[in-house]
C-alpha cells in the first residue's frame, strides 16, 4: 500500500512508574498498522492488550519509546508524529488528526456550540460559518437546540459524547482517532454515527476506531487489526 | 504583516538560554533554556521554590542572572538582548510590547486611581491622547473582563479579589501586547472565581493571538491553557513537552509525583 494516510511502524510503549519502585510495565513491543484513504480499521484485542495506547500514541498523547508514526498532511508532506517537537504535533492535530474520545473534557462556562466549532475556529473558518456548522452537526446527533448554548458539564454520558463526535467530526480531517465512539448511544444516534463514518470514509478519511459494539464494527470496519497482550517473559 | 500571520514564523519570540542564578547557597536557576513561538502559551509549572518565580522575573527583565542570556524577537524582528538593552527601553518596552499580570492585583495596578485610569493609564503610555476615546476604549475592556462599566470611576480598593484581578487582566491587554508574563494570575481566588478568570484568559489570549509565559502550581490551569509545559524543580528543567503528554504519559520521577499528587475532578 503506497497511498496511506498512516504508517506506523516498530512501536514500542511502556511505562516506568518511578512511585511504584522504578517498576516497568510494558505494553505494545514492535506494533504497526497501515491505513489508506476511505478506509476504517478497527483495533480488536482483549481488555488492557493496549488498544488504547496504540491510539494514544497515535494521537500524540503518549510517547512512542522506539518506531515511527508516518502521517501525510493535507498538503502531503509526510510527518513523523512519533518525533514530531510539540508545536509539530499542535499543527497535525490542528490540520490532520482528529479525534474522538470516550470522554468530553470539560472546560468551565464554554457552551457546547463553540467546544463543538473550536475544530474549524482554529483554522481560521468566520464564526458564522464554524458556529452554524456546530449547529448543524448537533441537530442532526439529536441533541436539542435548548442545551447547544449550554456548557456540557451538565449534560448526560450520551449527550457529551455526542458533543465530542460533533467536534470530532466538525473539520474533514483526513485522518480519523476514534475511541468507542458510540458507547453511550441510544439506536437512534448509533445510526448517525454510523453514517458519519461512512461519509467521511467517502470523502477519503483514513480512520482508526475501537469499538466495542459488534454490529457498529461490522458495519464500519473494512479490516480488524488483532492486538494482542504482551506476554510478562517474552 | 498583521498580528495573526507571526504564528507561521519560525523564529521564537523570547530566547532564554544557560540561564543561572543563586542566592547564596541556593541554586534558584541551574541552566535554564525556553523557546517561546508568537502565539504560543507556555506553562511553567514546580511547588513552591522550584525557581519558576525567579525564572519569571529574570525572563522579564526584572532579575539578572548570574549567567546566561535571555532575548527577545520585537516586531520589526530586531533581536534584543533582555538584560543589556538599558533601563530605558526595558521600560519602554514593559509598557508596550509586553504584559506582566502579577499573582497579587495590588501589584500591578495603581489602586489610588480609578478602574477607567488603570486601564486608560496603559493606552496613554502608548500614546493615546484623546479621553473621551480612551474612556470608550476602558468602558469596551471592562465589560470584555465582565466588570459592569457603571464601575469605571470606582477604585479597585472597593472591587472583590477576583474582580481586581479581572481589572489587571483588562489593563495589561488593552494596548495589545505581544508577549505577557503572568505569575500564578489566579492564585489566592476562591476556587468558583479561578475557573471564572481561567476562562476569561484563555478566551483572551487565543483571541488576540498574544504569546504567554504562565507561571503556575495549579496543574489543571497549565492543561487547560498552555500548549506547552516546563517542569522546573530545584532551578532545572526536569521535563517539557506537549502539554497534554506531559500530564498523561510523565517521564521523570517529579513529574510523576507532581501529576499524581493532583486531585481528579
Amino acid at each position: 500500500m503506497s497511498n496511506w494516510v498512516l504508517k506506523a511502524e516498530g512501536l514500542s510503549k511502556g511505562f516506568t512508574l518511578h512511585l511504584q519502585g522504578g517498576v516497568r510495565i510494558p505494553v505494545l513491543r514492535n506494533a504497526g498498522l497501515v491505513v489508506a484513504p476511505g478506509e476504517c480499521v478497527a483495533l480488536s484485542g482483549p481488555s488492557g492488550a493496549g488498544k488504547s495506547t496504540l491510539m494514544r500514541l497515535l494521537q500524540g498523547n503518549y510517547g512512542a519509546d522506539a518506531g515511527t508514526i508516518l502521517i501525510r498532511r493535507t498538503d502531503g508532506v509526510v510527518a513523523d508524529l512519533a518525533t514530531a517537537s510539540p508545536r509539530e504535533v499542535n499543527a497535525l492535530r490542528r490540520d490532520t488528526i482528529g479525534h474522538v474520545s470516550q470522554f468530553l473534557r470539560v472546560i468551565p462556562r464554554v457552551p457546547a456550540l463553540e467546544v463543538v466549532a473550536a475544530p474549524l475556529l482554529a483554522r481560521g473558518v468566520t464564526r458564522e460559518v464554524a458556529l452554524n456548522r456546530a449547529q448543524a452537526l448537533l441537530r442532526r446527533l439529536n441533541l436539542p437546540d435548548r442545551l447547544h448554548a449550554l456548557p456540557p458539564s451538565t449534560f448526560s454520558g450520551g449527550e457529551q459524547q455526542r458533543v465530542n463526535l460533533a467536534r470530532g467530526f466538525i473539520a474533514d480531517f483526513p485522518l480519523m482517532l476514534l475511541d468507542e465512539p458510540t458507547a453511550s448511544l441510544d439506536a437512534a444516534n448509533r445510526e448517525v454515527v454510523i453514517a458519519l463514518i461512512g461519509e467521511a470514509k467517502a470523502r477519503g478519511a483514513a480512520l482508526i476506531g475501537i469499538f466495542h459494539d459488534q454490529e457498529v464494527r461490522d458495519r464500519v470496519a473494512d479490516r480488524t487489526i488483532e492486538v494482542a497482550p504482551l506476554r510478562e517473559a517474552a | 504583516m498583521s498580528p495573526g500571520d507571526e504564528s507561521i514564523l519560525d523564529e521564537p519570540i523570547l530566547s532564554a538560554r544557560n540561564l543561572s542564578l543563586s542566592f547564596g547557597d541556593v541554586r534558584a536557576l541551574d541552566e535554564v533554556a525556553i523557546d517561546l513561538w508568537p502565539g504560543e502559551v507556555l506553562a511553567i509549572v514546580g511547588e513552591s521554590g522550584s525557581g519558576k518565580s525567579t525564572l519569571l522575573r529574570v525572563l522579564a527583565g526584572e532579575a539578572r542572572p548570574d549567567a546566561g542570556a535571555v532575548t527577545y524577537r520585537d516586531t520589526t524582528g530586531t533581536v534584543l538582548d533582555v538584560h543589556n538593552m538599558g533601563e530605558p527601553a526595558l521600560r519602554r518596552l514593559a509598557r508596550t510590547e509586553w504584559g506582566f499580570v502579577r499573582q497579587d492585583a495590588r501589584d500591578g495596578l495603581r489602586m489610588g486611581v480609578s478602574a477607567g485610569g488603570n486601564v486608560g493609564e496603559r493606552l496613554m503610555a502608548v500614546g493615546a491622547r484623546h479621553y473621551g476615546d480612551i474612556r470608550a476604549e476602558a468602558s469596551r475592556w471592562l465589560e470584555r473582563v465582565e466588570i459592569s462599566p457603571t464601575r469605571i470611576d470606582d477604585r479597585p480598593g472597593l472591587f472583590s479579589g477576583g474582580m481586581r484581578q479581572r481589572l489587571q487582566i483588562a489593563r495589561t491587554l488593552v494596548t495589545r501586547p505581544r508577549l505577557v508574563f503572568m505569575d500564578e494570575p489566579t492564585g489566592g481566588l476562591d476556587v468558583s472565581v479561578q475557573a471564572r478568570l481561567l476562562d476569561l484568559i484563555r478566551g483572551l489570549v487565543s483571541d488576540l493571538g498574544i504569546a504567554v509565559v504562565l507561571v503556575t502550581h495549579d496543574i489543571a490551569a497549565a492543561r487547560l491553557l498552555a500548549h506547552r509545559l516546563v517542569v522546573m524543580r530545584d532551578g532545572r528543567v526536569v521535563e517539557e513537552g506537549l502539554t497534554d503528554r506531559v500530564l498523561d504519559d510523565p517521564r521523570h520521577p517529579y513529574t510523576q509525583l507532581l501529576v499524581s499528587s493532583v486531585l481528579a475532578a
